[in-house]
């Protein structure tokens, strides 16, 4: 075969060669020891003197093209050769992961949670306190002396001996009184007890109260960190409404109202087409209690709200039925996945 | 309180849109929490007159009547009811008339007889349950005029809650008051009427408990119709305020209570010994009560006595024995005033909780109570007639409550309330209260009147002016905030980071009731003791929990029920442990863990949940306090004696880990038994800030060692021995495997330790650690009788 036709064969054949086994082969046929373009280079010898430099031109000339057409086909091989390892290392990606699933919070502690950061960015701090309580700290400092009609609001558990469980947060608002010195910025949130179970009540349940203490603390400073409060927890811009109500720790006292969250004032299924929630009990704090704890009313005034947690979360989270925060159910739990 | 608008209507003049009312009433405290109408729509019911009722010819129980009409009209009506006679006055449903219900009247053969409408009872018009028979007028209706107008029937009936403090409102006339003041318009009522004596007997009464009772207004009725019906006006207001009629005496006493809020009693004057004494009870006395009930009645309750015995609890309910029987003709009536610390509560004892004693332990106006014997003589003298001693009045002015002047000042209010309210509105909304308001040179001295209990010092004032002003109207002010840092105290990891670590690694948060179930407490704490109730809710939620493992339990076996094939919950809060009298609240973190390790996965086993898997948990936990803790074999009753251990910080526990006991776990049809743990979070919390090390710039060096030893050494005792005998050298040491089986003696085991060993001041030659090697071979031999394998 001449030289053209063996570079032209060779070039097919390369551009042919299905892998990479193929193709050294395809290049031992034509420049291997014996190859076809080798044994060209071999007969170099039998021409003539003057032919050999044009001619060993020419074979050079064709092994540099052959040679170049096997890498670039190798190249090729190559690549595809990796490609098809990895599709064939292809796994299926939507298989579960593997490992720990996390768990979830409980609705109460999630919400608390966001209570008490919203309080602690506007420089409250967290204070607790015991459960089990005596009738100083749960009814007389608070200015429920005993037989106190509020009392009968109040569906007390007892042990017997004078100790109680506490009805709400605010023995923890007298402790922090007794024990330090205004001015104070506190939230005390925590779990209270009520002898009533139905469907809207529990025996247990969750409050948070606030308590503020300061020269010249009113009813308008009140009014102002509950509406900022009601906005930041339900991510928008609610307004406030205060119904005069009754406390015996509170003077002036009121009842709550937050324009409903879901419909924004218009009337819905969850405000019962009333546009309002209510959400809190509030006031300034009565200057019986502010005596009871060691302040003088004359220089000390302060407010104090309160809430409770599960009505917050209920209404936050669309849970309709509060027994459920204490059946510890995991279907309902594993619905706080979402962090 | 229900009361309808027509009978407030009396007295004062008021928004007639009843929404915008209540709205208004609900925004100055006195929270309308419903709305009714006094009647169900109807039309077309007329007075009617029966003026003959013959038998029907075909039925027996069946009577055709002759009915007046309107304008002189004549109706044969066909009627069943048993009280259908000649000269009784009903409501008459004619022809095209509709009905509650929609019930249309129309002309109708009743067994062959034509009826042209129909004569009606109290239930056929929505009015009442009473089906008896007709619903009978008195004989001054006017025969032909429209039933509802006669009766004001297009009234609606507001229910006001009202708070403890504002019993001087609980009555028309407390409203009436409120909202006179509220709409800024008169009140002209009431008017006092005095009805003179007749005759001259009293019944002498005596106040020997002047601190619980300082005036008493009796007076002597004889010869009253005890048959006499209660007029239509009357037995429908007090309906509308959800009383029933029971006669002329009781309705009296019950209207005059409702509209000016006095509390009265008629007693029968025969059943009266000689005398009323007003005193408190003697030990052993006894009293049956108007509703039946009887009770023992204890020193510090007062009540009102004859000469012999008691007959009645003063200001909470009469003796059923004094009580107003249907043949009475003699009545003592009773308007006394009684103090609130000595009615209030004292009712509750026995769950006897009444209109009278509401309104007594809130505070009922001292001064009313005349008024109110007078109001009820008028009104029973017109309705069953009667001869009228005089109201006789016993008091000890001493005793009765003083109303004080407080002094307001300006800045008060502003203090309190934020903002400047101009100081003519201050005086004008006192004075609207009934207060006596003097302008002094540091604002004003005010006198509440009589009937307020509640206002005693300046923040009651300050409430009263905030309140009528309105609460909506003071704007928001927000207070200055020092700008001063908060304190974050590093020592403690805060319980919301414990919390989340939980449910990080896979665990939910559950929240259970601090009082559980005894039999349940007793079954996994036995012998340790608990704080009981006084009065749970139920048997099951009776005493304070001593672990959370009881709650976390009953909630593990309750997900079980529910089909639930893996739990993992934890809770945080106190558990209640009573170390001799004294009650510790601590403060624990706690979690049951069972089913599967890892949950049901593909391409790996996931055996059942063990010890280990759960100590990794723990140890997370206490890892974020920075360490020293401990875990040392120990039992309690409901562990698995050989698979628990208590956590030691140092010397101090602090918690438990285990599996519960395999008993209880079949028991509670828990099995394979959930593995539990407790921490309390006080010392488990408390975290020591991290030290940095300097780090070693020198290689580090593996070797590896199976050490068999004993099944019962324990792999601290290997650690221990380990660390002593490899100095300061070890960085670290692992276990990689635990081995029995072939090749190793029965009661022994391999244990697979590798040991990191690392010097900070040089490389390691192969000698340095070859002779470590050999030092902790030689220890380990020599201490726990260890032989190795290569």
């Amino acid at each position: 075969m001449d030289l053209a036709g063996l570079v032209a064969s060779g070039l097919a054949e390369i551009a042919a060669a299905p892998d990479l086994v193929a193709l050294d082969q395809i290049r031992v046929r034509l420049l291997g020891k014996k190859g076809a373009v080798t044994e060209q280079l071999k007969a170099l010898g039998a021409l003539p003197a003057a032919d050999r430099p044009v001619a060993g031109a020419r074979i050079n000339e064709a092994k540099q093209v052959l040679g170049a057409a096997l890498e670039t086909r190798g190249a090729v091989l190559e690549r595809a050769a990796v490609a098809a390892q990895l599709a064939a290392g292809a796994i299926d990606v939507t298989l579960p992961g593997r490992g720990v699933r996390p768990g979830a919070l409980h609705p109460v502690t999630r919400t608390r949670l966001r209570i008490e950061e919203i309080f602690r960015r506007a420089g409250f701090g967290v204070a607790e306190g015991p459960e089990v309580e005596d009738d100083f700290h749960n009814f007389e400092a608070l200015n429920i002396p005993a037989n106190h009609p509020a009392r009968a609001m109040h569906d007390t558990f007892y042990f017997g001996d004078g100790r109680l469980l506490r009805t709400h947060t605010s023995p923890v608002q007298v402790r922090a009184m007794l024990s330090t010195a205004p001015p104070l910025r506190l939230i005390m949130p925590g779990r209270v007890y009520r002898c009533d179970s139905d469907q809207t009540h529990t025996p247990m349940f969750h409050q948070v109260e606030g308590l503020v203490i300061d020269e010249d603390i009113s009813f308008a400073n009140l009014k102002a960190i509950l509406r900022s409060f009601v906005s930041e927890f339900f991510e928008k811009p609610l307004e406030i409404r205060l119904r005069p109500s009754y406390f015996p720790f509170t003077e002036p006292s009121a009842e709550v109202d937050c324009q409903c969250a879901f419909c924004e004032g218009k009337g819905c299924r969850v405000c019962k087409q009333t546009g309002w929630l209510e959400v809190l009990g509030c006031g300034v704090v009565h200057p019986n209690v502010l005596r009871n704890c060691g302040l003088d009313p004359e220089r000390w005034s302060g407010y104090a709200f309160g809430m409770g947690i599960e009505r917050f979360s209920m209404l936050r989270y669309d849970v309709n039925d509060l027994r459920l925060y204490f059946e510890n159910d995991l279907r309902f739990l594993s619905q706080f996945e979402r962090a | 309180m229900k009361v309808g608008l027509e009978w407030l209507s009396d007295w004062v003049a008021f928004n007639p849109d009843v929404a915008a009312l209540a709205h208004q009433l609900t925004m100055a405290g006195f929270e309308v929490e419903g709305r009714s109408l006094a009647a169900p729509a109807f039309e077309g019911v007329v007075i009617g007159e029966i003026l003959a009722a013959e038998k029907h010819p075909q039925a027996d129980k069946l009577r055709v009547c002759s009915v007046a009409g309107p304008d002189g009209e004549r109706l044969t009506i066909v009627c069943g009811a048993p009280n259908a006679r000649a000269g009784l006055k009903a409501p008459l449903a004619r022809i095209g008339a509709k009905l509650p219900g929609g019930i249309a009247i129309k002309r109708a053969k009743l067994r062959g007889v034509e009826s042209e409408g129909m004569l009606c009872s109290s239930r056929e018009l929505g009015l009442g349950e009473d089906h008896d028979g007709l619903m009978e007028l008195l004989a001054d209706a006017v025969v032909g005029t429209d039933f509802r107008a006669a009766l004001a029937l297009d009234d609606t009936i507001l229910e006001i809650n009202f708070t403890p403090n504002r019993g001087d409102a609980l009555s028309v006339l407390g409203l009436a008051r409120e909202l006179a003041v509220l709409g800024q318009s008169a009140l002209t009522g009431p008017r006092l009427a005095t009805v003179p004596a007749t005759h001259d007997e009293r019944l002498p009464v005596r106040l020997e408990a002047p601190d619980g009772c300082a005036r008493f207004a009796g007076r002597v009725i004889r010869g009253v119709d005890p048959a006499a019906p209660t007029p239509l006006w009357m037995r429908e207001r007090l309906r509308r305020a959800g009383l029933r009629s029971l006669g002329p005496l009781v309705d009296v006493t019950n209207y005059v209570m409702l509209e000016l809020g006095q509390p009265m009693h008629a007693y029968d004057l025969r059943q009266l010994a000689e005398r009323i004494d007003v005193r408190y009870a003697r030990a052993g006395e006894k009293l049956e009560l108007l509703d039946g009930t009887e009770i023992e009645l204890a020193p510090d309750m007062l009540v009102i006595a004859d000469a012999t015995a008691p007959v009645g609890l003063a200001g909470i309910m009469g003796g059923r024995k004094s009580g107003i029987a249907d043949d009475t003709t003699d009545v003592f009536l009773e308007s006394a005033w009684f103090a609130p610390d000595v009615i209030a509560g004292r009712g509750r004892r026995f769950g006897v909780l009444t209109d009278a004693s509401q309104r007594f332990e809130r505070g009922v106006d001292p001064e009313g109570g005349v008024r109110a014997i007078e109001r009820a003589t008028e009104l029973l003298v017109a309705i069953a007639g009667g001869r009228v001693g005089p109201t006789d009045v016993t008091e000890s002015i001493a005793h009765l409550p003083v109303r004080s002047p407080i002094a307001l000042t300006p800045r008060t209010l502003r203090r309190l309330i934020g903002i400047e309210i101009p100081a003519a509105r201050v005086g004008s909304i006192l004075a609207a209260l009934g207060m006596r308001v003097e302008a002094t040179d540091a604002g004003w001295t005010v006198t509440p009147p009589s009937w307020r209990f509640d206002v005693t010092q300046q923040a009651d004032l300050v409430e009263e002016v905030a309140r009528v002003y309105g609460y909506n109207e003071i704007p928001e002010i927000p207070a200055p905030i020092p700008q001063r840092p908060g304190s974050v105290p590093e020592g403690r990891i805060p319980t919301a980071r414990l919390a989340l670590a939980m449910v990080d690694r896979g665990w939910y948060e559950a929240i259970n009731y601090t009082f559980v179930d005894p039999a349940l407490q007793r079954r996994l704490h036995p012998g340790v003791p608990a704080l009981a109730l006084a009065n749970p809710i139920s048997a099951e939620l009776a005493e304070m929990r001593v672990s959370l493992w009881t709650g976390l339990v009953k909630s593990l076996a309750d997900n079980v029920r529910r089909q639930q094939g893996r739990a993992r919950l934890f809770e945080h809060g106190a558990k209640f442990v009573m170390q001799g009298s004294e009650l510790k609240e601590i403060e624990c973190i706690s979690g049951i863990a069972w089913g599967s390790a890892l949950g049901e996965q593909w391409g790996i086993q996931t055996p059942a949940v063990d010890f280990y898997d759960v100590k990794a948990d723990v140890e997370a936990l206490l890892g974020a306090s920075g360490g020293g803790f401990r875990f040392e074999a120990a039992s309690q009753p409901c562990l698995h004696p050989g698979r628990s251990a208590r956590i030691y910080r140092g010397t101090e526990p602090c918690g438990w880990i285990g599996e519960l006991h395999p008993e209880l776990a079949r028991d509670l049809a828990l099995m394979p038994a959930p593995v539990v743990f407790e921490l309390e979070v006080g010392i488990a919390a408390a975290a020591a800030l991290p030290r940095a090390q300097e780090l070693s710039r020198f290689p580090a060096v593996r070797r590896d060692l199976a050490v068999v030893v004993a099944e019962t050494l324990t792999f601290n005792q290997l650690r221990e021995s380990v660390t002593v005998a490899s100095s300061s050298l070890l960085r670290e040491l692992t276990v990689f495997d635990v081995y029995r089986g072939p090749g190793i003696e029965t009661g022994r085991k391999s244990v697979a330790l590798g040991l990191i060993l690392q010097d900070k001041t040089k490389t390691l030659t192969d000698a340095d650690v070859d002779a470590v090697m050999a030092a902790v071979r030689q220890r380990l031999q020599q201490d726990l009788q260890a032989a190795f394998r290569d």
